[in-house]
This record gives structure tokens, sequence and C-alpha cells, in this order.
């Protein structure tokens, strides 16, 4: 005779947050083809000169160029790798690792830029 | 007489985690990975920021970067993420030829990429801009050298899978082992949404 412990069915078994709906194919694809046009777009800003007649500046490409690199980033990490589905934990390791990635970044510019002679040279004009 | 329950089933059972957390190891294992990779990316996109322009002599970025051409490279290995995506929903389901095929297509996907950075790579260096012609040069055949390393890791693995799954060793109950490599491969992608706009697009 086999004794198994009743379960309380209204208790939500899954592991915090672990959700298992990922999308479907069709959706798949539609994430892709976001994913394309955003490639398209950063591709044409390296035809804005003849486009707009003048050469952009460096600030002008930034701000257009991160925001959808930001988005294609997130787009990708979110329903490629299914973070916005998974556990937590996932995004949180994941996070601690690009943090500390930016971290090496600014460590290297102060290292190389603020703290160089060039710098200060350059401050006291 | 067995006292059944119709209970939904924890979602550890179901995907045969059978560990304290409900969470697989190996995915976990994956994802720590990938959060020491990014410092290893970091840390080499740091280094191309800061040292691309201090060449005194050689070629630079304006001379050598083909835009339109690696446009190109971005949309293919864009496109293996959704293929690899595909395949990854195809085990899921239980669908193994589907999977074969978007496994396969990945691999070829990953393979064009990599064709496209070696002959990107032999354009340069015919061009004059070889590995010690500048600190340019170093810094950005390592950041990109490293990042097609990475691909070519990745489509060994793809094509393990393939053989794992043509000797009929990867049917649904091991949708895990196609999910983690999956999950390398996007973060492959998504290392090169960085570097393509952050080294290609940005003068």
């Amino acid at each position: 005779m086999t004794a198994t412990t009743p379960v309380d069915a209204s208790v939500d078994p899954a592991p915090e947050g672990h959700v298992h709906e990922h999308p479907s194919d069709w959706q798949y694809a539609k994430i892709a083809i976001l994913l394309g046009l955003l490639t398209a777009l950063e591709v044409g800003t390296y035809f804005w000169e003849d486009i707009f007649g003048s050469e952009p500046s460096t600030a002008a490409l930034i701000a257009t160029l991160f925001p959808m690199m930001f988005i294609k980033f997130v787009t990708v990490a979110g329903y490629f790798m299914h973070l916005k589905y998974d556990n937590p934990i996932f995004k949180r390791i994941f996070i601690f690792g690009l943090i500390l990635a930016v971290g090496v970044f600014v460590a290297a510019l102060f290292a190389f830029e603020f703290w160089s002679d060039d710098y200060f040279r350059f401050l006291r004009g | 007489m067995a006292d059944v329950t119709h209970a939904p089933a924890p979602a550890a059972a179901v995907h045969g985690h059978g560990t304290t957390t409900g969470i697989s190891n190996a995915k976990l294992a994956m994802w720590v990975y990938l959060s020491s990779d990014c410092l290893l990316f970091g840390g080499l996109i740091s280094t191309y920021l800061l040292l691309r322009h201090r060449s005194v002599q050689g070629l630079g970025p304006a001379d050598v970067f083909d835009i339109p051409f690696t446009s190109v490279s971005s949309f293919v290995l864009q496109m293996s993420s959704l293929t690899m995506a595909l395949a990854v929903a195809a085990i899921t389901r239980g669908d193994v030829r589907r999977n074969r095929v978007w496994l396969l297509t990945t691999a070829m996907l990953g393979a064009t990429f990599i064709g496209g950075q070696v002959y990107e790579f032999t354009t340069f260096y015919r061009e004059g801009l070889g590995f010690t012609t500048n600190i340019f040069g170093s810094a950005f055949y390592t950041l990109t050298g490293f990042h097609g390393a990475h691909v070519v890791v990745g489509i060994v693995m793809l094509m393990s899978l393939l053989m794992m799954s043509f000797r009929g060793n990867l049917g649904p109950e091991r949708s895990d082992a196609v999910e983690i490599v999956g999950l390398y491969w996007h973060f492959v992608d998504i290392v090169w949404i960085l570097i393509f706009t952050i080294v290609y697009l940005i003068p």
C-alpha cells in the first residue's frame, strides 16, 4: 500500500517567480523582426551624412545608438534567454556580472584618463 | 490503496530538477559562467575604448571598417538567436525533428558569421592593419577575436547537440541541455550587440 501526503492545491508549488509560459514561435519571430528593424535603424546612422547633409556629432550618435543598443540587449536577455520568465535568481546573477563589468570600465577610465598626466595637463590648460 | 491527489506537480518535478532550490544546477552554473564572462568582455571593451585613438601610426578605425559588410554579419548573428530560441521551443514541445533543423540552421548561421569575420580580418591585414601594427589593431583583434572564439565554441556545442540528437540521446527529457547551450549562444549575440554599436558604429 502506498501512502502519499495530500497536497494542498491552493499552494503555489512553483519556486519564487518561476513562470513557465514562454513565448510562442510566432512571438519569437516578431521579436526577431523588432531586432532586425532596430539593427537597420542603427546601420542607418552610418548614412547620416547622406540623409541629413552634415556629419553627426559623437554625442548625437551616442544619444541615438545607445537606447537602441539597450533595447536590443534587454529584448534578447528578457525573451530569448527567458530572464523575463525564469527564476529571478538568474536575472540577479546576470545583473551582478553586468554591474561588475561596468565597474571595470569605470575603474579603467579613471586610471587611464582622469588620473593620467594628460588629463591634468588638459585641466591646467 | 493509494491515496492519489491531482494537485499541480511542482515545477522542479516537471523539469526534473532534483535540487533543493528547484533550479537546474547546470543552468545555474551556466548563468554564473555568463556573469563572469561579462567581466571578460567588460575588460576587453574597456581596453578597446581607452586605446583605440592612442595609435600614433598605422591605420585607424575609419580607415578599415566596412560598416555595410559588418551590418550583414550582425544581422546573420541576430537571426541565429531566433533559430536558437526556436530550437529550444521545439525540444521543449518534444519536436525532435524541428529541433535538429533549428540547431543545424543556428550552427550554419554562426559559421557564416565566423566566415565573415575571417574575411574581415584578412582584408584588414591586407590593407596593412596587423595585430602588432598599432595599439588600435591589438585592441580590436583581441576583442573581436575573443568574441569569434566564443562563437566557434558555440558552434562546437551546437554540433555536439546535433550528434546527441541523431544518436537518440536528446529527447524532451533533456531539453535543459539545449536551453543551456541556447543561453550561451544568446549571450554571444548580446555581446555582439554591444561590440557592433560601440566598436563599429560610434567613431
